[in-house]
C-alpha cells in the first residue's frame, strides 16, 4: 500500500490493485488494520506506535456504561414512524442477537443505528450527494437488547452513495451500528451490509477487513421467515463483540 | 486462540455522518454545571499533520469519586411522550460521557474526579475515540497530574519512555480545568499512547 497515492486522486483500478494486494494478508484477523491506506482518510488518522497491551483483570475498561428503559422510547426502533408520512423505499426489518465471544447474550445494552435514505442521502448537512432528501425519513434509531440479546429495527433499505475516496467511489448499501457490551473493551462501531451487493469488491471500507471469512460476518442474511406479509422484508444479522470483560460483572447484571 | 470461541464482528469506521445519531444534548455534562467538585476535561483531537480532527467522537467511562464502577442508566434519557431528549437527571452519576469534536477539533466534558477503582489503584478516565478515517476505535486513558508520579511505578505504564507516559497525563490549565490533547498520529514524541485489551 502506497501512502504516496494520496497525492492525486486514485482511479478505481488503482484501488482495486491495492485491495487485491492486501486481500488475505492477515490470516485470522477480524478487525481492519488501522493503516489500511486504500481508505485514504486513514493515512493521517492511525497511530504509528505500537498499542500498549493491558492485561489488568481490574482495569476500569473491563466494566462499562449502563443503559436502561429511560434511555429509549418504544418508537426509537422504528425509523419509519418519525414523521407525519411514510418514508419512500423498501420497508425492512433488521434483527439479530448481540453475543460475546463465549456465546453469551449481551442483555439490556444499547444498540444505535444510522443510515442513508432509500436514495443514498443522509439527513446530515455535510452530505453533499445530490440525491433527494426524504422529509419523512431521518435515519436514526436505537433500542436495548432483550434477555436473549436480541435487537429489532424497522426501517427502509438504504441506497448506495458516492464518496470522494477515489474517482467513481461508491459505498455499498449499509446501516451503521454502534454497540455496547458489558465492558468498555467490548465497544463496537461497525456497518451492516446487504447480501449480494455488486459494490462489495470495489469498496475499500468493507475490503479493509482483508479476510473473506471476517468480511462475511458484516453481511446480513435475507430471512424469508422474518419478512412480514404485505409489510416488510426481513434481514438477520448477529453481532459478536470482541474484548474481555470482568468476570465479576456476570453476577452484578 | 480457543477454537470454541465465536469469531468477532469486525469494526468499521464511524464515518462522517454519525453526527445526528450518536451525540446527544448534555452528552458532555457527566455532572451539571455548578456541581461541587466538578472539573472540566478539554482538549483537541489532531491528526498526523497536527491538524484538528473535526469529525471525531470522544467517549468517557469512569468510576465515581467513591471509586465505584457501577454506572447507572439515564445518560441519554428520552421523553416517552414526545420522543425527545429529557436530559440527565443531574442526580445519578452515570459515569458515561460522549461528545463530538467541533470544527476546531475541540471537545470537553464536565465531570467529577474518579476515585481509586480498587485499593491502591491510580484513578483514571477511560477514553474511547472514534473518527472518520479511523477503521477501528482507539482506547486511551486520562490521568490527572497529581498521579503522574504514581504512574512511574505502574506495571504497564512504568516501563514506557517518560515522554510516552506523559501523553496520558492531563495538564492543569487553571483551577479544575484540565487539558488533554489526543494526537492520533505523531511519531514517537507526540503520539498519544493507545491501549489494546486482548
Ligand atoms: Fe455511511
Amino acid at each position: 500500500m502506497t501512502p504516496t497515492a494520496t497525492a492525486k486522486t486514485a482511479s478505481q483500478r488503482d484501488i482495486d490493485r491495492e485491495i487485491a494486494e492486501a486481500d488475505g494478508s492477515r490470516p485470522g484477523a477480524s478487525h481492519p488494520a488501522r493503516d489500511y491506506a486504500s481508505y485514504r482518510s486513514s493515512v493521517l488518522r492511525h497511530p504509528e506506535q505500537q498499542l500498549v497491551v493491558v492485561e489488568d483483570p481490574e482495569a476500569v475498561e473491563l466494566s462499562g456504561p449502563v443503559f436502561g428503559v429511560t434511555d429509549v422510547t418504544g418508537l426509537d426502533n422504528d425509523l419509519t414512524r418519525r414523521h407525519a408520512g411514510e418514508p419512500l423505499g423498501e420497508r425492512i426489518t433488521v434483527t439479530g442477537r448481540v453475543l460475546d465471544r463465549d456465546g453469551r447474550p449481551v442483555t439490556g445494552q444499547l444498540v444505535e443505528i444510522w443510515q442513508a435514505n432509500a436514495s443514498g442521502r443522509y439527513a446530515h448537512q455535510r452530505d453533499a450527494h445530490s440525491a433527494p432528501l426524504d422529509p419523512n425519513f431521518t435515519g436514526t434509531g436505537r433500542c436495548l437488547t432483550d434477555a436473549e440479546g436480541r435487537y429489532h429495527f424497522t426501517t427502509i433499505k438504504p441506497g448506495a452513495y458516492p464518496w470522494r475516496n477515489h474517482t467513481n467511489a461508491w459505498r455499498p448499501a449499509h446501516i451503521h451500528f454502534s454497540l455496547f457490551g458489558q465492558a468498555f473493551t467490548q465497544r463496537l462501531v461497525t456497518q451492516m451490509y446487504f447480501p449480494g451487493d455488486p459494490l462489495f469488491p470495489y469498496d475499500p471500507i468493507l475490503q479493509s477487513v482483508t479476510e473473506a471469512k471476517a468480511r462475511e460476518r458484516l453481511i446480513s442474511t435475507y430471512d424469508h421467515d422474518l419478512s412480514v406479509p404485505e409489510w416488510s422484508l426481513g434481514y438477520r444479522w448477529d453481532i459478536v463483540l470482541d474484548g474481555p470483560a470482568a468476570t465479576w460483572m456476570e453476577e452484578g447484571r | 486462540m480457543e477454537t470454541s470461541r465465536l469469531e468477532p464482528t469486525p469494526s468499521q469506521t464511524v464515518g462522517p455522518f454519525y453526527g445526528y445519531a450518536l451525540p446527544f444534548p448534555g452528552g458532555g455534562d457527566i455532572v451539571p454545571p455548578g456541581t461541587p467538585g466538578a472539573v472540566v476535561l478539554r482538549g483537541t483531537v489532531t491528526d498526523g499533520q497536527g491538524l484538528p480532527v473535526p469529525d471525531a467522537l470522544v467517549e468517557i467511562w469512569q468510576a465515581g469519586p467513591d471509586g465505584a464502577l457501577r454506572g447507572a442508566p439515564g445518560s441519554m434519557r428520552r421523553d416517552p411522550v414526545t420522543g425527545g431528549f429529557l436530559g440527565r437527571t443531574g442526580l445519578d452519576f452515570t459515569g458515561f460521557g460522549r461528545v463530538a469534536t467541533d470544527a476546531d477539533g475541540h471537545w470537553h466534558v464536565r465531570t467529577l474526579r474518579p476515585g481509586p477503582h480498587r485499593e491502591g489503584a491510580t484513578p483514571y478516565f477511560a477514553v474511547c475515540l472514534f473518527a472518520r478515517g479511523l477503521l477501528h476505535h482507539l482506547h486511551t486513558r486520562i490521568y490527572l497530574p497529581e498521579h503522574a508520579a504514581a504512574l512511574e511505578q505502574d506495571p504497564v505504564l512504568g516501563p514506557l519512555p517518560p515522554h510516552r507516559r506523559a501523553t496520558l497525563v492531563a495538564r492543569a490549565e487553571r483551577d479544575d480545568v484540565y487539558r488533554f490533547d489526543l494526537r492520533i498520529q505523531g511519531g514517537a514524541e507526540e503520539e498519544t499512547v493507545f491501549f489494546d485489551f486482548p
